[in-house]
């Protein structure tokens, strides 16, 4: 697969709103399909993305989700409006976590979100002001002509 | 281990099937916390969760899994179910417990990936 133009789009996020949650990385997900990229791009994309995601619905009122699909890599920029990173060395150690109980609850929150998108990424960064919001850019390259 | 074999070690019954009931499942993942899911599953594998909401299902779309084993004779929720037949994610209760049910499938045969198929 040849991607010759970049494919660039969107999805607006709601903190707290779990009924919808990973529906963006769903739907990224079927975009990278269709376009017939390689399984593991795909599936680091997928993951990378939906804990962005989920951490926007844990922590934060609102976020948004850009992503472009270019020929040599995907960028995927994650950015919310919600309490911010104090110590990001420290938030991004695994098992750390600052999720409420109830989240837990569902499975979520265990401290593992930051390092497992760093690890599906070839590039992650993150970004963040305490009281302002949180910005996260994952670049995951695609091999060309896998499939 | 075919789907067959995990259904009937189990003694599960099974809420929606989307696979060939022959079809080779090679790993499992056993957790109730959807970042492990994410960070130590490899595709087209099976879950076993104690968690019944559609996140967990969402999340085993994004992982690629195969199939949920839900434990304890838990009923994944109504929205669960709707969601994986919209993906195709074959789901089965068993009454057996996470440890019995684990133990069961390893004496069986079946492994988790990385850590026993290195």
């Amino acid at each position: 697969m040849i991607i010759k133009n970049s494919i660039e789009g969107s999805f607006h996020l709601t903190g707290g709103d779990f009924t919808n949650a990973g529906i963006a990385s769903s739907e990224l997900k079927s975009i990278l399909t269709e376009l017939g990229l390689d399984d593991n791009v795909i599936r680091r994309a997928a993951i990378a993305t939906f804990e962005a995601e989920m951490n926007v619905i844990i922590h934060a009122i609102a976020g948004t989700i850009y992503y472009s699909i270019m020929p040599e890599h995907i960028k995927i920029i994650v950015n919310d409006m919600g309490p911010g990173i104090e110590d990001i060395e420290l938030a991004m150690q695994e098992g750390y976590s600052t999720a409420p109980d109830w989240v837990r609850e569902m499975g979520w929150g265990a401290g593992m979100g930051l390092p497992n998108m760093k690890k599906n990424s070839d590039e992650f960064k993150i970004d963040s002001v305490v009281g302002e919001g949180t910005t996260v850019e994952i670049i995951i390259n695609i091999k060309q002509g896998l499939r | 281990m075919t789907f067959r074999k995990i259904i009937a070690t189990l003694e599960a019954e099974v809420i929606f099937n989307s696979i060939d009931i022959e079809t080779e499942i090679y790993s499992v993942c056993s957790t109730d916390l959807m970042s492990d899911l994410l960070r130590f599953s490899i595709p087209e594998s099976l879950l076993i969760t104690g968690l019944t909401q559609p996140q967990v299902v969402r999340t085993a779309e994004i992982a690629d899994v195969t199939a949920i084993a839900f434990i304890q004779d838990k009923r994944p929720e109504k929205e669960a179910i709707e969601l994986a037949r919209q993906k195709g994610i074959s789901l089965v209760v068993t009454r057996l417990s996470m440890f019995t049910a684990c133990g069961k499938l390893y004496v069986e045969g079946l492994r988790s990936f990385p850590e026993d198929n290195k």
